[in-house]
Parts: C-alpha cells; sequence; structure tokens
C-alpha cells in the first residue's frame, strides 16, 4: 500500500466571475523513502496541491472532487477535528520563508513543547527532551540551551533546521516541503537538500519536495510532477525526465536552466516566451498551446490526455505530440 | 537567574527609559502617587471616612503657611472640615483603583472581542464590530449619566454608595472597551496572514490556541500602548462624573468629587479645596500620558520623535 494516494484530485475557488478550477484532475502516489518533486512556474497549482493533501485550502477554495488516501484512510472527508490529529502529526509541512514561520514572540522551546502536547499527552519535561533531541538530528549545535533562545537569535539556515525539526517532531509519514530553500542561499540551500534527503531515508518518510527549481528536483528526488495551469503535464522518473523530457513545456524549463560553466553570450539562456494564463482563461485544447513553439491545429481544439508512453511504465504526458520526434528538431 | 538579571539590564527598555529625563521624572511622579494611593491609610495624618475625628468647626481652614492656617492641616480643611491633604489621598486611592479596574475590564471586553473579530473575520467581524461602533457612537458621559442615574434610583443614596466603586469599574469598562477591540483586530488582522499562523495551523494548533498563544502576543505592544493612554482616560471619566455629582459620594470622595464639592466655595475665597485636587488631577493625567508616549517610541521604533 502506498503511503499516500491522490487520484482525481479537483480543487476550485468559488470567485465571483464564477469557479476557478485551481487543480484539475490531480493523481500522484508517494511511497515510504520516495522523495517526489512537484515542479511548475508560480500559479501552476504546486502549493494548493500541498495544503490540499492536509485539507486546508484557504477559503473559497475547496476541494470538489477526488479523493485522497493516507495510510489507505480517507483524508479529504474528515472532519477538521480528526484531521488536525493527522495534520503536524502524521504529516508536516515545512514553508518558505524561515523568517516568517516561526512566531517571533516565543522562544523556540515553547514552540517546539507545544507542537508536542498539541499531538501526545506528554509533560514539559519530556517533551523538551524530544525537542532536544531532534534538534541534534538536524544538527544545531548545544540543543539544550538553543531552546530558550528566540527565533531572531538564529541565522537563516539555523531557522530552517529548526523548522524541520519541529515537523520532525512527532515523527510523521510524510514531510511537504513547500519551496524550503527558496529564501536562503545556494549553500544553506545545500545543506538543507542533504538533510531532508538523509532524514528521508533514516526516518522512514516520504518528501513531496514543491519547488521550482529543476537543479534540486534532479539532485533530490526520485520521481517528479511537472505541473502546468492546474494540471500534470508529465511525470516520470526523475532520471528519465532530466535526460529526456518529452512535454514541450518540461523541455523548456530545462532550457531555462543555467548551463554548467558556460559563459558565452553566444549561449544565452532560452525562455519559454509568454507567462502562464490566468486561470479563469484559459485556451481551449492544450493549455499549454498559446505559448508552445510546435503548436499544432489539434493543440487549440483537443485537449490532451495524460498517457502513458509506450515502453515506460512510470512516464506519462499529456501532449498531443509526446512520442514524436520532434524534440530532436 | 543572573542570566535573566543580566538580560533586563541589557533590554532595549531600560536602556531607553535611562537616556530619557521625561520618563524617568514621570515613572518618579507616577511611582509617588501610586505608592501614596496604596498606603493612604498610613500616610493620611487623619482619617477623613471616620466620621467622629471631623469638627464642623475645623470646616474652611486654609493651608498652613496661610493667615489663620494651622499646622494641624497642612493644605487646609474642607468644608466640612476634613484635613484636605488625607482626603486627597484617600481620592487618589479611589480614583486608580476605578482606573486600573476600568482598564483590565475594558481590556478584558475588547481583547476578547478583538481577538474573535480579526482572526474569525466575515460575518463574527462584521457584527462585533458594528456593536462596537454603536457602543462608540455613546459618549462615555452618556452611558455614565444614564446607568448611574438609574442605579441611584433603584438602590438609593444610601446604598449607592457602597456600591459606587464598582459601578463606576463597570460603567467605565463598557464605555470605553471598543478602543481595545478596534486596536486589538487591526493588529491581528495584520499579523493573521503571517506564515507562523499558517504554520501554526499546519502544525495542527485549535484555533484558540492560535488565537491566544501565537497572535495574541505579537498585538500587545500596541495593547500596551493604549493601556497608559486609557488609565488616564479611565480617572478622568471619573473625575467628569463625579464632578457632576454623578461619580463617588461626598462622603467617600475621589479626587473628582472633591474638586466639585469644593467649586461651590470658590468664590467665597476657600479656593484649596478645589485647587489642589485639581492640580494633582492634572499631574497625574500628564506623567501617566508622558509614559504612555514614552512607552510607545520605545515599542514603535519607526516613529521618530518629531
Amino acid at each position: 500500500m502506498q503511503l499516500l494516494e491522490v487520484k482525481n484530485l479537483e480543487v476550485s475557488f468559488a470567485l465571483r466571475q464564477g469557479d476557478l478550477v485551481a487543480l484539475n484532475d490531480i493523481s500522484f502516489s508517494l511511497g515510504k523513502k520516495e522523495r517526489l518533486g512537484v515542479v511548475g512556474e508560480s500559479g501552476a497549482g504546486k502549493s494548493v496541491t500541498g495544503f490540499a493533501v492536509i485539507n486546508l485550502i484557504s477559503k473559497p477554495g475547496k476541494i470538489t472532487n477526488g479523493e485522497i488516501l493516507f495510510e489507505g484512510k480517507r483524508l479529504d472527508t474528515l472532519s477538521e477535528k480528526e484531521m488536525r490529529t493527522i495534520r503536524g502529526n502524521r504529516i508536516s509541512m515545512i514553508f518558505q520563508d524561515p523568517m516568517m514561520t516561526l512566531n517571533p514572540v516565543l522562544t523556540i522551546g515553547t514552540q517546539m513543547v507545544e507542537t508536542l502536547q498539541a499531538h501526545r499527552k506528554i509533560s514539559q519535561k519530556e517533551a523538551e527532551a524530544v525537542a532536544v533531541k531532534k534538534l541534534e538530528r538536524v544538527h544545531i549545535p548545544s540543543p539544550a540551551r538553543r531552546l530558550s533562545q528566540y527565533p531572531h537569535e538564529f541565522s537563516g539556515g539555523m531557522r530552517q533546521r529548526i523548522i524541520i525539526a519541529i515537523a520532525l517532531l512527532t515523527d510523521p509519514s510524510i514531510i511537504i516541503a513547500d519551496e524550503p530553500t527558496t529564501a536562503l542561499d545556494v549553500t544553506i540551500q545545500a545543506e538543507i537538500m542533504d538533510l531532508l534527503q538523509e532524514l528521508c531515508n533514516s526516518e522512514d518518510m516520504g518528501l513531496m519536495l514543491i519547488t521550482h527549481d529543476l537543479g534540486v528536483v534532479a539532485e533530490v528526488t526520485e520521481r517528479v510532477l511537472v505541473m502546468y495551469a492546474g494540471k500534470i503535464i508529465e511525470t516520470a522518473k526523475t532520471s528519465d525526465l532530466v535526460s529526456n523530457p518529452l512535454h514541450p513545456y518540461t523541455r523548456g524549463l530545462m532550457n531555462a536552466l543555467p548551463g554548467h560553466g558556460t559563459c558565452d553570450t553566444a549561449n544565452r539562456l532560452q525562455q519559454i516566451p509568454g507567462t502562464m494564463p490566468n486561470l479563469t482563461e484559459i485556451a481551449p485544447g492544450c493549455s499549454f498551446h498559446p505559448r508552445c513553439e510546435h503548436c499544432q491545429d489539434i493543440c487549440s481544439s483537443e485537449v490532451p490526455q495524460l498517457r502513458k508512453i509506450s515502453g515506460n511504465d512510470s512516464r506519462f504526458v499529456s501532449c498531443h505530440f509526446a512520442e514524436e520526434g520532434w524534440q530532436n528538431g | 537567574m543572573q542570566t535573566k538579571r543580566q538580560k533586563i539590564k541589557d533590554s532595549y527598555l531600560l536602556y531607553s527609559f535611562r537616556r530619557d529625563k521625561v520618563a524617568i521624572v514621570s515613572a518618579t511622579i507616577l511611582a509617588l502617587f501610586l505608592f501614596a494611593a496604596l498606603f493612604a491609610p498610613m500616610l493620611a495624618p487623619y482619617d477623613p471616612y471616620d466620621v467622629t475625628s471631623i469638627d464642623i468647626m475645623d470646616a474652611e481652614i486654609p493651608p498652613s503657611w496661610m493667615e489663620g492656617g494651622e499646622s494641624r492641616f497642612f493644605l487646609g480643611t474642607d468644608i466640612m472640615g476634613r484635613d484636605l491633604l488625607s482626603t486627597m489621598l484617600y481620592g487618589l486611592r479611589i480614583s486608580v483603583a476605578i482606573g486600573i479596574g476600568a482598564v483590565f475590564l475594558q481590556a478584558f471586553i475588547g481583547i476578547a472581542i478583538g481577538l474573535a473579530s480579526g482572526y474569525l473575520g466575515g460575518r463574527v467581524d462584521a457584527v462585533l464590530m458594528r456593536i462596537a461602533d454603536v457602543q462608540l457612537s455613546f459618549s462615555t458621559l452618556m452611558v455614565a449619566i444614564i446607568v448611574s442615574a438609574i442605579v441611584q434610583v433603584a438602590f438609593g443614596v444610601g446604598r449607592y454608595e457602597q456600591i459606587a466603586v464598582p459601578l463606576l469599574i463597570v460603567i467605565i469598562g463598557i464605555a470605553e472597551w471598543p478602543q481595545y477591540a478596534r486596536t486589538v483586530r487591526a493588529s491581528v488582522l495584520g499579523e493573521k496572514n503571517k506564515e507562523y499562523v499558517e504554520a501554526a495551523r499546519v502544525i495542527g494548533l485549535d484555533s484558540k490556541r492560535i488565537m491566544f498563544s501565537h497572535i495574541l502576543p505579537n498585538t500587545l505592544s500596541p495593547v500596551l500602548v493604549i493601556s497608559t493612554v486609557q488609565v488616564a482616560n479611565a480617572v478622568m471619566s471619573e473625575a467628569a462624573l463625579s464632578f457632576l455629582g454623578l461619580g463617588m459620594p461626598v462622603s467617600m470622595p475621589s479626587i473628582g468629587s472633591l474638586i466639585n464639592a469644593g467649586f461651590e466655595y470658590i468664590f467665597s475665597g476657600a479656593w484649596w479645596i478645589t485647587f489642589f485636587p485639581a492640580m494633582l488631577l492634572i499631574v497625574f493625567i500628564l506623567v501617566i500620558n508622558l509614559l504612555g508616549d514614552w512607552l510607545r517610541d520605545v515599542l514603535n521604533p519607526k516613529l521618530y520623535k518629531g
């Protein structure tokens, strides 16, 4: 049984202009120790996917279709009270900006003890002992002394590690990391990613890594979902996707990565022309077709289905021409 | 606990306090007043509530340094022959008690409503804030006049004396809670979309916990600042009510009722009965407001002193 299974998930936001479908027919699964990447531009629905899993989509949004199974149990139908026993306990989430996610007026000890006490019947002393152990786990030096310090006394990288430690407190099965390193510099980013990877293995956790950085995805994850305008447009093993992206959008994303060691102006960074459409005005047919350089007539009339690519069981692409050899031309 | 002491010693609050002469002077005077109010029964030379010690023959004796003054009564006596200094000390005690009590009540109601209103939003917010608007559209004095007039009639003037202090606390507390509710709501609105609140929700904490242990501490600095102003306001409201004859009875005078009692005799030459309590009130309110200003500057470094 998979740890997490999401089937045909649809999330929409009831706006004045009508319903806005933010997630459309999203299906994926996550196993133990598995590291799954979710990539896409801003507004593609990556974070909404993360929040949908823990059923914390802010109003006016709501899950309108599909199901979310955690260890075989439906999450989307749970009451708020039942959901609280899962959220932060069995599934933890880490956010982008470590400067903002810790409460500035409470010591980290208070915040850690509070998290534990929200989920377990545990004394202050015991909770502190657990907190110290978890801080050690994320390589914070002299953790016992650190408990009485406030967030502003830590550097950005340390704060993010503290946040990871808080996420680990209750020994969750899944960690959802929503752009955990975007606000940090590159060396710290590598440290945090190594740490997450290491924890995944040692604690038997599933990791869902939401990011817009394909470099990070290539390094850390085993499987990847590429999202565009609320849909999954390509999913594959990370190695396959990186070596041979099939969807033109994925290819565009790959081309937009700075190469290593190249500095000549002739080899300028390629970009995908245009921006992602507003979700209220998605063109008919393939949602990517207005920006696609290989656009044909069929692209603007028929919605491509997410289909298996022959010869590779783990690979799905939603493009009419995925099998064709255009990627070489 | 050496470290904790050191922390207080090194804190910015103390540092800026030490460099601000106005704050030091105000705090000293306020401390003196509060001390005098707290220990009035021990400090006052006479007990103004003890009817047996009051002699009507001592009425309207001027302050001791004036012609006709007696050394027994340093600041003179009032129209009933009570020692003015003692009566003022006891009056200050009542004024302070009412001021602080009313502010606690205001803060309690206002913080709870402001927090609920800001955090829950939507319909709850709309209803609570309209109630606050309605409350604000009555002036404090109007509420007080209506309520105390009704209570005085209902309980009779004799019983009124016993319930005057808690009654005034309730009146002033209820009339002014929207100040707190609005301030708290505004800061809650600013705080509730910050990521740490979302993080707290993701951790699985319930709304009550998030409101009280995460958002509330982050909204306390404006609350602290308005609290100082509100104490001053409450003392003034009480004085105003008493001056109108709706506050403390003359047998148990607060500063306001003393001013009122003496006011009738100001033209007959007994100016001191009104003058000294009035000065006391002015200085008291002034130092609280000055301290409040200082506190606001310290807690909000973005505000520069002009």
